[in-house]
Order: C-alpha cells, then structure tokens, then sequence
C-alpha cells in the first residue's frame, strides 16, 4: 500500500512538470467552456430549461480523445526510459505499480471534473433553477466513465513503448467500445444486439443523466476499470513468460 | 550470497538465451561477468534480480529464492541495469527519495544523504536528472542501487558511455562499495576486471565457459611466448636456451634481451627451467615474465570455441 502511495505521489508531480497535463486540462476547459456558453445561450434563446443534459453530453465526447492522452505517458514512457525494469526489481508488486499509476491519472481527471463544477453554479448563478438531482448523477456518472477509459488508456499505455501509438491505441479502444452499439440495431440475433448494447460505454451514461444511479450501471463500469487494470497486470506480468 | 543453480532461459519456446548457468559468489567478491553481446549477460542477471524467472533451475539471493521469495531477494539486492533507469524530470534528491520509498527504506532521508555523498552527488542534489551529464546521471544510477545497503549489487556495464576521469572514479567507487557488498558486474572492458575484480565468470553462448579467481586466470595457463633480459651470455644465450624442453625458439631482440617461444607440445611452463639454466650458466636474471598472457587472450580463447 505505501509504495502505491509512492508511486501515485510521484506521477502526479510528473504530471506537473510536463506540458502535457497543462495543455490537455486547458483544452479540454476551453473547450467545454466554447460549449456551455453557447449551450447558455440557447436555453436563454429558446427559453428552455438550463440543464447539465447537453454539457456532459459534450463532455462524453471529448473524453475519448482527452483520456487517452492523459494516461499515454503512463507505462508507455515508464518502458522507454527503462524506469520499469527498475520498478520491477524493487520490492514492489506489479499491481501496486498499475494502481499507483491509475490513481494519479484519476486524481487528476477529478481535478478537471471538478474545475468543470462552475457551470451548473453559473446556472444557479445567473437565477436558472436546474434540477440538482441529474446534475449530482450526471457527475457521478461522468467520473465512472472517465474512470472507465482511464483504465482502458492505461491498458493501451502499457502495449508499446512510444506515447504516441498508446495515445492512439487508447482512443481507438474507447471510440470503439462507445459506439459499440451502434450496429446493434441491424442485428437479428437478439443475444450479440444485447450484448453489444450492454457493452457500450455511452450507454450506460444515460441513468445517471436522467438522474437515476442504477446498479448495474455502476456496476458495468467498475467490471471495466477492474478488467483493464487486471489485463495491464497481466502485459507487465507477461514478462516472465515471453 | 548470489547462489544460481541451472539457470536456463528459453524465450519463446525456443530461443535459448542462457542454459544451465550455474555459480556462486560469496560474499564481500567482486565478480567481473564477461561475455560477447548477446551471450545471455543481461538475460542472467535479469533473472538474479527477480525481473523475471528462470525457465528453468533457481538462484538465490542472501538465501531468498528469486521466484518463491522474490520481494524478500529483491530487498538485498540493488541493480543498475545496463540503460540507467531515471526519470528526466525529478531532481537527484527527489528521485532518490522516491527509490528509498518504494525500496522501503526505514530513515529515507540520512540513506539518500549517504548514497550521494558516496557517490559524489552533493553538489547536484537540486539539479534536475534530464540536464546531468553522463557521467553524473551514471552516479546517480549507482547511488540508487545503494541506498538501502543491499548485500548484493548486480551492475550491468556500469562505466560504459563515460570519459576515462569518470571511469576511474566509478571503479574506485564500485572497489570501495566491494569492501562492504557483493558485486557481480557486467563489463566490455578486460582491464576493469583485470583492475577491480576478484573472480571471473566467462558466459559465451548461454553457457558458463570460465569461472575462476583472476590470479588463477592469469597464472593457470602455460604461456605462449615469454620474455628474458640477461646479462651475459652473449651469443651462446640462444644456442643453449634453444635447447630446453618445451621451448621452440629464441629470437634476441637485442642486446642482452629475448623472446622466447614456448613450443605447442610443451605441458607445464618452462620458465623455471630457463631460470635454473640462466644461473648455472652464471648469467645474470633480470627480467623473466610470460608476454601477452592477459585477461583477452583468456577471453578470446574461450569464446572461440565452437
């Protein structure tokens, strides 16, 4: 436990010295910010509701690209600078390694989540009465899914040495288990259409929008982050078997 | 304290990359483990420090087995893998904060303190790892293999890439850590064993070739040619060594100094004989030494062999 303590402290401050939290976290802002504006602008047009709906729908988006990106440097460089063979050879255990990572990489996420907590305080702010209720589980929702391909950018970081193809790894992975459901209304078998909707990452978000946190929502996200934390386990472990 | 019995490593069902490697280093030795590129040093000592496991057979490390008790063996170990293995962003002092952490080191701060004054690291202890100089970031990787004075050091090619004045001051630190730690290193470079090691591991082709002390390296093998300074003698000096069992001929290279060439059928030195002879003649000894008999003769000899 304490190592993964270590650990996790020290890819945070890694985190911060390079560029790449900076720029990520603040493209990411800028973006969600071009888009609660004129989402803002909208509602007041059109004289709606001021939801969250629209915003985390964006947020879902952006995340398959900013994800991977933050978690590409992970294992991936750890690899290149032969910083792991070190790791490994300490009394650490191999999953003590892969959590400590993941945990940074999910600190960090909440940070940007959280900076993302002005914009229904804006709405309050500016004598919109939003419904709270989708807006606390719409959050939760986004957390668990943004912990979901987390762990799957961290898998992808663990495949190669080179930041680059894991970035890109990882954001094939997520894109394609977000729109897994996609072909699933063209299927006759009503097994693989259950399966394919069942497995879609954007699915599963859907609740937590409507403001109801569903078991087996939270659930199938868990069982995703555990999976690929296992399996990044098993790449680092694969070592002794090659 | 190093004990490796039958260490065998197939890669993928059939690269062989070491097989059977057997040795034993006890401790307070410094072995110097030779072999060409690619003829399993890496691979061995991988398997020492617990990276991964052998296919088959088993080392020990301080008595802890490096697969059934890996996190214990890997307590006394410290290893400096062939790239040296920092993070360019972290300071000297953080990033050895951070190795005693995970190594669990009990009073981090005096270890990290010890580990660079040994290593000569003070004055760049705020100074980020990614602006060091070679020479620096190799200390620095030497400093992380020694902070929890482990029993055992495995270092693999610790002075490659360094100017001489570096190389020097790594050999004088790995000759002083060698008083107190068990040290198995990897090296290109003969006249570092030849200087700094006790004993000597060839592996060649995955297999342990030669595992003996140096003197014994040295000593053990009857020399090809041998090299004579007498006074006196003359011109009679060729004629009647000449004549010596086990020696085929003597060329004078000048006044008073020859080489002698040890004959192929000759089993043991004939160095005392020439000695015995020089007296009786009631010429005067001055100089009697085996010529080019060096640590790469011994080498050369014994990886081309098959």
């Amino acid at each position: 436990m304490r190592n993964l303590w270590a650990i996790a402290r020290r890819e945070l401050g890694a985190y911060f010295v390079s560029p790449i939290a900076y720029l990520v976290g603040a493209a990411f802002l800028a973006m969600m910010g071009f888009f609660f504006y004129t989402d803002v602008i909208f509602t007041v047009l059109s004289r709606s509701e001021p939801t969250m709906r629209y915003i985390f729908g964006v947020m879902t988006t952006i995340l398959l690209f900013v994800a991977p990106v933050l978690t590409m440097r992970l294992l991936a460089e750890e690899q290149r600078l032969g910083t792991l063979e070190l790791l490994l050879t300490a009394p650490v255990q191999d999953w003590e390694v892969v959590l400590g990572k993941y945990l940074a990489a999910l600190v960090l996420y909440l940070g940007l989540l959280t900076a993302t907590g002005i914009y229904p305080l804006l709405l309050f702010w500016m004598g919109g009465n939003p419904d709270i209720g989708p807006i606390l589980s719409g959050y939760l929702g986004m957390f668990l899914f943004g912990a979901a391909l987390l762990s799957i950018g961290l898998f992808s970081s663990s495949l190669s040495q080179n930041q680059v193809v894991a970035a890109v790894v990882g954001i094939g992975l997520v894109i394609l288990l977000a729109v897994a459901s996609l072909p699933a209304d063209g299927i006759t078998n009503p097994t693989l259409q259950q399966i394919l909707n069942h497995i879609d990452l954007r699915n599963h978000l859907m609740n937590f929008r409507r403001g109801l946190i569903d078991t087996t929502d939270v659930v199938y996200y868990l069982s995703v982050i555990a999976s690929f934390l296992f399996l990044t386990v098993q790449i680092l472990n694969s070592r002794r078997w090659r | 304290m190093i004990e490796a019995e039958g260490l065998t490593k197939i890669y993928g069902n059939q690269v062989v990359a070491i097989e059977d490697v057997t040795f034993r280093v006890e401790r307070g030795q410094i072995v110097g483990f030779l072999g060409p590129n690619g003829a399993g040093k890496t691979t061995t000592m991988r398997i020492l420090t617990g990276y991964m496991p052998p296919t088959r057979g088993r080392a020990r490390i301080a008595g802890y087995d490096t697969v059934l008790q890996s996190l214990e063996a890997r307590r006394h170990i410290g290893y400096l893998p062939e790239t040296v293995p920092l993070y360019p962003e972290m300071s000297v002092r953080a990033y050895l904060s951070f190795m005693a952490e995970i190594r669990g080191v009990p009073n981090r701060k005096a270890a990290v303190e010890r580990a660079m004054a040994l290593t000569g690291l003070e004055d760049q202890a705020d100074a980020l790892i990614g602006k060091l100089s070679k020479g620096y970031r190799q200390r620095v990787g030497l400093a992380q293999a020694i902070l929890h004075n482990p029993d055992v050091l495995i270092l693999d090619e610790p002075t490659i890439g360094l100017d001489p004045r570096q190389v020097r001051e790594v050999r004088d630190l790995i000759q002083e850590l060698g008083k107190t730690h068990t040290i198995l290193l990897s090296t290109h470079i003969l006249a570092e064993v030849q200087q700094i090691c006790d004993r000597v591991l060839i592996i060649h082709r995955g297999r342990i070739r030669a595992d003996m002390t140096l003197g014994e390296a040295l000593r053990s093998r009857r020399p090809d040619r041998i090299f004579l300074r007498v006074e006196g003698g003359d011109r009679q000096v060729t004629e009647i060594l000449s004549a010596l069992p086990g020696v085929r001929r003597v060329e004078r290279l000048e006044s008073g100094v020859y080489e002698i060439e040890v004959a192929d059928s000759a089993k043991e030195d004939p160095s005392p004989t020439i000695a015995e002879t020089v007296m009786r003649q009631g010429w005067r000894l001055l100089e009697l030494r085996p010529v080019g008999l060096t640590l790469e003769d011994l080498f050369l000899q014994v990886t081309a062999q098959d």
